[in-house]
């Protein structure tokens, strides 16, 4: 393999995982933005996507589905487990965070960690403590460009992580509800006294980050095979550094964190000892942390609220 | 008749009445204005009508409707908007964004049809997009629509902040300070537009410290002190009340008269 081809590999490479780190990241930072809560319970609703992604499509495999309607077949088990993660990410906003709202942020903050221990728990008694088999559904059949091998799967994860990213920008941007969001984000008062109702931002802003969580977790389980009750941990710690990393509430920011996050551990594991990757990573936030506190493309003020 | 009713309201926090058993009614169609020297409750009351908190007793009516208890979003539906004090401008969004959003609670699209994009909600959008424009135009703010708010001059920061409240197309608009930290020619033109906004049909409830402003538009002036009131009438009683000049000077600079 020469060089070009390596580097075009290890380019697909970083982007398919910046992409599903920023999928996750996301999740934390809208999270932040409207309600300046760590979301710690993030990392099980993404898990709970991949266990729902393996159900659904074992199911469907079984009925044959797979080979007969392939398009529609990962419709549904994106669709199914985003959908019932948005549920789930509503109902943990009603449970956990929802009665805190008024109190001290380190009760929220107690109460999503206590949200996390038990959605893992609950993940750990309903579907066992081994290593789930996702099925391989798109073969291992490769494209060669350059001398570069990506695989139609991984060419799919990429194009729907940028199709879903692309469609939350014009959300926010375009509808009513973004602007909502935005707004609330911002002064949540000043919102309110707008005549906009908070508790159904919130809700929504539970429903999508969390929907886009459980997409990736589908993604995960597609591209790396299999799926276990803790593997959100180690994903939630670098999703979470990539939120930090582009500035926490600054949704631009999540997905360029997590972009480059993506490309730092790959590009760190291509040429050099890769047990040392994460410690690069997270040597690289300290630094953007040092140099610039806010993060990259974060607000340097908070403002005030009454 | 009175638009916006208080009886008997008072709010406590901790071991401060902010507010003492206040009666105060606010007519539709005109211009009243509460002042009071600092601490003296003024945006406590705003605070209270527009459901930042509740009041701690009394009530507060508007259009025969009881306020108390309501959240913030359900009294501006009501007709109900205000400004704050300090700018609060959702600053990392354009001119045209900040004043979409006062106007989006007045549409029927609700969060589903607002997602699906229907044929209704597109139209509803256009819709308020030429209401944006056309309020703008009215605030004088036209030529900044694609600014973002945080790069106006500070004048016109003001001014938006009144537009994006007209945005959510109240009958009676709460004016906190509106002339802090304006040059007098900024100040002049806030009076004109007061006036012209009176005109229109719409109540206007100011607290403000600059007095030439408050004499100068107000039709009513009410006093508060220490959370009480202590005087109301229009601008020339209470510019002779003795109370109200013990209350800003002090016993000692009585007017010897």
């Amino acid at each position: 393999m020469d060089l070009t081809a390596l580097l075009l590999q290890q380019m697909v490479n970083a982007i398919f995982l910046g992409s599903i780190y920023a999928l996750i990241a996301l999740g934390y930072t809208m999270v932040y933005g409207i309600i300046e809560l760590i979301n710690f319970a993030h990392g099980e609703l993404f898990t709970a996507g991949a266990f729902i992604g393996v159900i659904v499509l074992s199911a469907l495999q079984q009925a044959g589905w797979v080979e007969s309607h392939f398009v529609l077949t990962l419709i549904i088990v994106f669709g199914l487990a985003m959908a019932y993660v948005a549920v789930l990410g509503v109902a943990v906003e009603h449970v956990a965070y929802k009665p805190l709202r008024n109190s001290s942020r380190l009760s929220a903050l107690l109460s999503a960690l206590g949200m996390s221990i038990f959605l893992s728990n609950g993940m750990m008694l309903s579907q066992g403590v081994s290593d789930r088999a996702y099925p391989q559904v798109f073969g291992l059949q490769a494209i060669e460009i350059l001398g570069a091998r990506i695989t139609k799967g991984q060419i799919f994860i990429i194009l729907l992580a940028i199709a879903l990213m692309v469609a939350l920008q014009l959300f926010v941007h375009r509808t009513r509800l973004g602007k909502a969001m935005r707004a609330t984000a911002q002064n949540r008062t000043m919102a309110r006294m707008l005549g906009i109702d908070i508790d159904q931002t919130i809700r929504i802003t539970f429903m999508i980050g969390p929907a886009l969580g459980a997409a990736a977790g589908v993604m995960v389980g597609l591209f790396y095979g299999a799926v276990r009750f803790d593997m959100g941990f180690i994903f939630m710690i670098k999703a979470f550094a990539a939120a930090i990393l582009g500035g926490i509430g600054s949704i631009p920011g999540a997905m360029l964190g997590g972009l480059i996050i993506g490309v730092i551990e790959v590009g760190w594991a291509a040429f050099l000892p890769s047990a040392w990757k994460d410690v690069t990573t997270f040597t690289v936030l300290i630094l953007v942390l040092y140099l610039k506190p806010s993060g990259l493309l974060g607000e340097s003020v908070s403002e005030v609220r009454v | 008749m009175a638009e916006l009713v208080l009886q008997n309201v008072s709010k406590r926090f901790g071991g401060l009445l902010a507010v003492n058993k206040l009666d105060l009614e606010v007519p539709a169609g005109r211009i009243l204005s509460l002042i009071g020297p600092n601490g003296a409750g003024k945006t406590t009351v705003f605070n209270m009508i527009t459901g930042v908190y509740p009041p701690s007793s009394g009530t507060i009516r508007y259009k025969g409707h009881q306020l108390n208890h309501l959240r913030s979003n359900r009294i501006i539906a009501q007709g109900i908007a205000r400004t704050f004090q300090n700018i609060r401008l959702f600053k990392s969004m354009t001119v045209l964004e900040n004043v979409q959003v006062g106007l989006h609670c007045r549409t029927k699209s609700g969060a589903v049809r607002a997602l699906l994009k229907t044929p209704f909600e597109n139209r509803e959008e256009t819709e308020i997009i030429a209401k944006s424009l056309k309020l703008l135009e009215f605030m004088g703010l036209i030529e900044h629509r694609n600014d973002y708010a945080s790069n106006l001059p500070y004048g016109e920061q003001r001014r938006l902040e009144i537009a994006r409240a007209l945005a959510t197309q109240p009958d009676i608009l709460l004016l906190d300070e509106p002339a802090a930290g304006m040059n007098p020619r900024e100040t002049a033109d806030l009076m004109d537009l007061i006036l012209k906004l009176r005109d229109t049909g719409l109540t206007i409830f100011l607290v403000e410290h600059d007095m030439k402003l408050v004499m100068g538009i107000s039709e009513i002036v009410t006093v508060l002190d220490y959370g009480q009131k202590i005087a109301e009438g229009t601008p020339r009683e209470i510019q002779q009340n003795e109370k109200v000049i013990e209350a800003y000077l002090g016993t000692a600079a009585k007017a010897p008269n």
